[in-house]
């Protein structure tokens, strides 16, 4: 009746994962930034048991003392061992960066659908959003932590909270420009549901934006932690967070300014290999956007 | 005779330089001094990247493996990057398919070919400026003083066009290129274009290397005509040779292919029941706020058809004649704003989306690109069966189902579980189809289905589409500009322009005795109408004055 052959191309699509895995061993740059930030997580999750001291012991009579063998960075203003409080900080920062990260995600994902898909809930929704986007970041989460008290939770709710209008925005426009697609138009002629729509035909398109979007927020929430705990907005003093250290060395800092600078450092490291494992991922799932070029 | 403008030797072009993935493979070509070669081929022929290659612009990943390449003389396959961008609109240029996307969008138009002069000549502003408008004068812009300040998105596709053709000119260069450059027109604005081209040809004796996938267009425009496969030259010939007596068995195909203007025998009356109707149909778009009264847009007026089981309708038109609209409509993929649509008797034109449901099953549409009308990311027995698994079918039944439809679109049913992009656009068109079809429907609206498709696979889904229709009865709504698939396929034929239904009657009687000077106007746009593709003939002299 038709055609007498029909050759299929055979071969299924490289997987995501693997496209990330090619991107990274492509450059030594993004396998650095991996290297990095997994001893940085590593050493954070096993934190307790690897401090060569106690970090939250005080012994006044070691105030500000300088590096030297037993303690690697030196002792801030409490006698406290500076390095140990770095390692156990991380634990405060991770986990800041990436509860911001998967909460503001999870929440701006479930808003965006609904934004981009149902249309009389976008303008009101959006409108919201904008309002929330003209707040500064950073006072609205103070204004937040002032109004609850400070904890690990309130942070977390207060850095989460100003991520989400980017989520939405992100994830409302890839449903904007699919929902157009025929095969979204296919399913509606096919009688499917919103609901079924959105899972299967939409969502899908946004998680590579996400993953993107999800590794950029979890380098900011790290910085805002650490500009809250400064600022004395943040967790409490005892529980050492990178951020915390920071703030309490500020005075001292004359006297010892490593312990501005080690956790400034330690900060500075993780957000940067942060940031170029989110570019190597959204490289390797957005072709588009990676380098190319024509020979001339 | 004097040295040819550009002489091809057998050319290689492979992907990564590697012997195995060669796309073009041994091309030879000449071109004399005010000649035109259309280079043939459907995708995948290696004629676009052919073009590129003597530009100097492939992408990185395509290289250049053997052969030589000669401009007037000039061996440019060794020119160096520098020279190359020399040669580049001052001996050679290009247009593109898209007009709009190869313009700044947001300089002045005027400025962009200003620019080009600028670059290669030593003239003064006001010389320039003088130039421009002489070139923009020559390839017959309106009003050159306003358009020279007109930004792109303020001219129609045609004009835009021409400014990419006065830019690529104004250098005079011996060697125009053009790459399907009315691929993307309408085929009035095509029909004016081609005759630019030929005329500016005559005017100044450039050659001409036009890329087409037309067999219309071809024989319009061609002094010679080189056809591509694969990347291998199948046969060249002068053109009119070559419509008459092709030598290879694929040419031959290819011209049997192209859809004669010529409608088909008229089938008998039928007394089928009506199982599409609509009555005064209207789409209005409002632009404007809440606060000033708005522009209104008729998109669609008053759109009044019926189509009887088993038969065909066609909707021709040139863009924003309203004929999608019209679809979407029915569909309810978009509300009307007024008017009746009645689906089998009832009429779905106001009913909520939950009571619309249920009535889904009897319309289903088959969408114009094949590369998007399927999910990428999932199994294209999935995309088949999610319809009948809305409507309560048990999925095992469902994909049983599946396969046998898979088989009745001409495709293995063990190809139900591959992805889309493993199929080429002509079997996920089949695949579009089958998932259609699933749900049984009486109505198929088909909007411009073949139109992304090679002519060789548009032939085959349309005799597909004749046979389904023959076997289960479907009513068809065929969407489409081309008037030859038209003539092939409908019983009636309705012919909008904006907005409006200008003729409306049986195919025979509009394509061959339209009474519209629209229509008239299409048909006499229609590249190719003189020749009688399939007979290897030109139409007799006494049918064109009938």
């Amino acid at each position: 009746m038709t055609e007498t052959t029909i050759p299929i191309a055979r071969g299924g699509r490289p997987s995501a994962w693997r496209k990330v895995g090619e991107v990274l061993v492509s450059s030594p740059l993004v396998m650095l930034a991996a290297l990095v930030l997994a001893v940085i997580v590593l050493a954070s999750l096993l934190a307790p048991w690897i401090v060569p001291h106690d970090p939250g012991r005080l012994s006044p009579g070691l105030r500000l003392r300088p590096p030297d063998a037993t303690y690697w960075l030196g002792t801030d203003a409490f006698g406290r061992d500076l390095f140990s409080r770095i390692v156990m900080g991380g634990r405060i920062s991770l986990a800041v960066g990436i509860g911001a990260a998967i909460v503001a995600v999870a929440a701006g994902l479930i808003l965006g659908l609904l934004a981009g898909y149902v249309r009389w809930l976008d303008a009101v929704l959006m409108r919201f959003v904008d309002g929330l986007m003209a707040i500064p970041n950073i006072l609205l989460a103070i204004a937040i932590v002032a109004l609850w008290g400070a904890g690990l939770m309130t942070v977390l709710i207060a850095i989460t909270i100003p991520e989400i209008p980017r989520v939405v925005r992100l994830v409302r426009s890839v449903v904007l420009s699919a929902r157009e697609e025929p095969y979204v138009e296919a399913a509606i002629a096919a009688g499917s549901s919103s609901w079924l729509i959105m899972r299967r035909h939409l969502l899908p398109n946004t998680v590579a934006p996400l993953i993107v979007q999800g590794t950029y927020i979890c380098a900011s929430a790290i910085l805002v932690e650490a500009i809250l705990s400064f600022l004395g907005a943040g967790i409490n003093p005892e529980t050492p967070s990178w951020g915390n250290i920071m703030a309490e060395g500020r005075l001292f800092f004359q006297i010892n300014p490593g312990i501005i600078l080690w956790p400034g450092l330690v900060v500075s490291v993780t957000i940067l290999s942060i940031n170029l494992l989110g570019d190597a991922v959204r490289d390797a799932l957005d072709p588009r956007m990676a380098k190319r070029g024509i020979e001339r | 005779m004097s040295a040819p403008v550009l002489d091809i030797r057998a050319l290689r072009i492979a992907l990564d330089g590697r012997a195995d993935m060669e796309l073009v493979k041994g091309l030879d070509l000449t071109i004399q001094p005010g000649e035109t070669m259309c280079l043939v081929g459907e995708s995948g022929s290696g004629k676009s990247i052919s073009a590129l290659a003597v530009m100097g612009l492939l992408p990185k990943v395509l290289q250049v493996t053997g052969g030589e390449m000669h401009l007037l003389g000039e061996p440019i396959h060794k020119a160096s990057v520098q020279r190359l961008r020399k040669l580049r609109t001052t001996a050679m240029s290009m247009i593109f398919q898209e007009p709009m996307t190869a313009l700044n969008p947001v300089a002045r138009v005027g400025r962009q070919i200003d620019e080009v002069l600028e670059a290669h000549s030593k003239l003064g502003p006001r010389a320039r400026k003088r130039q421009v408008l002489e070139m923009m004068e020559a390839v017959h812009l309106p009003e050159v003083e306003r358009i020279y300040r007109s930004y792109p998105h303020q001219l129609s596709g045609g004009q835009r066009q021409r400014i990419m053709i006065a830019m690529a000119l104004i250098m005079r260069p011996q060697l125009l290129i053009a790459d399907e450059p009315t691929t993307a027109l309408d085929v009035t604005t095509q029909a004016q274009i081609l005759s630019l081209i030929r005329e500016l040809r005559e005017k100044q004796g450039t050659a001409v290397l036009f890329i087409t996938h037309d067999m219309g267009v071809v024989a319009d425009i061609a002094d010679n005509v080189t056809v591509l496969k694969l990347g291998e030259v199948m046969e060249a010939q002068p053109t009119e040779q070559l419509l008459r007596h092709p030598r290879t068995d694929y040419t031959r195909e290819l011209l049997q292919a192209v859809p004669s203007h010529v409608p088909r025998p008229p089938r008998a009356d039928s007394a089928a029941p009506v199982v599409l109707r609509t009555e005064k149909l209207n789409k209005v778009y409002v632009e404007g706020g809440w606060l000033s009264k708005g522009r209104e847009t008729h998109a669609a007026k008053d759109v009044t058809l019926s189509l009887c089981k088993g038969r065909t309708l066609g909707i021709v038109g040139e863009s924003g004649s309203g004929k999608s609209t019209v679809a979407r409509c029915i569909m309810r993929l978009i509300d009307p704003s007024s008017g009746v649509i009645e689906i089998g008797g009832t009429d779905i034109a106001t009913l909520p989306p939950r009571e619309l449901k249920p009535h889904r099953r009897k319309f289903q549409i088959v969408f114009q690109d094949p590369m998007r009308s399927l999910n990428p990311r999932i199994e294209v027995g999935e995309s088949i069966i999610e319809g009948p698994l809305n409507f309560g079918t048990p999925r095992k039944k469902a994909l049983e189902r599946a396969r046998e439809l898979m088989t009745l679109v001409g495709l293995p049913a063990s190809a139900v579980d591959r992805f889309p992009h493993q199929f080429s656009g002509g079997q996920r068109q089949r695949i579009a189809i089958a998932r259609a079809l699933a749900m049984d429907p009486e109505v198929l609206v088909a909007d411009e289905a073949v139109s992304a498709l090679d002519v060789s696979v548009q032939a085959q889904v349309l005799r597909l589409m004749a046979d389904l229709q023959e076997k289960l009865g479907l009513g068809i709504l065929f969407i489409t500009h081309d008037l030859g698939v038209a003539a092939q396929i409908c019983d009636d034929v309705i012919v909008m322009q904006r907005g409006l239904v200008v003729e409306y009657g049986p195919a025979g009687q509009v394509l061959s005795t339209p009474q519209h000077p629209y229509t008239k106007a299409l048909i006499e746009a229609a590249p190719g109408r003189h020749w009688d593709f399939a007979h290897f003939r030109p139409f007799p002299e006494s049918r064109e004055d009938a």
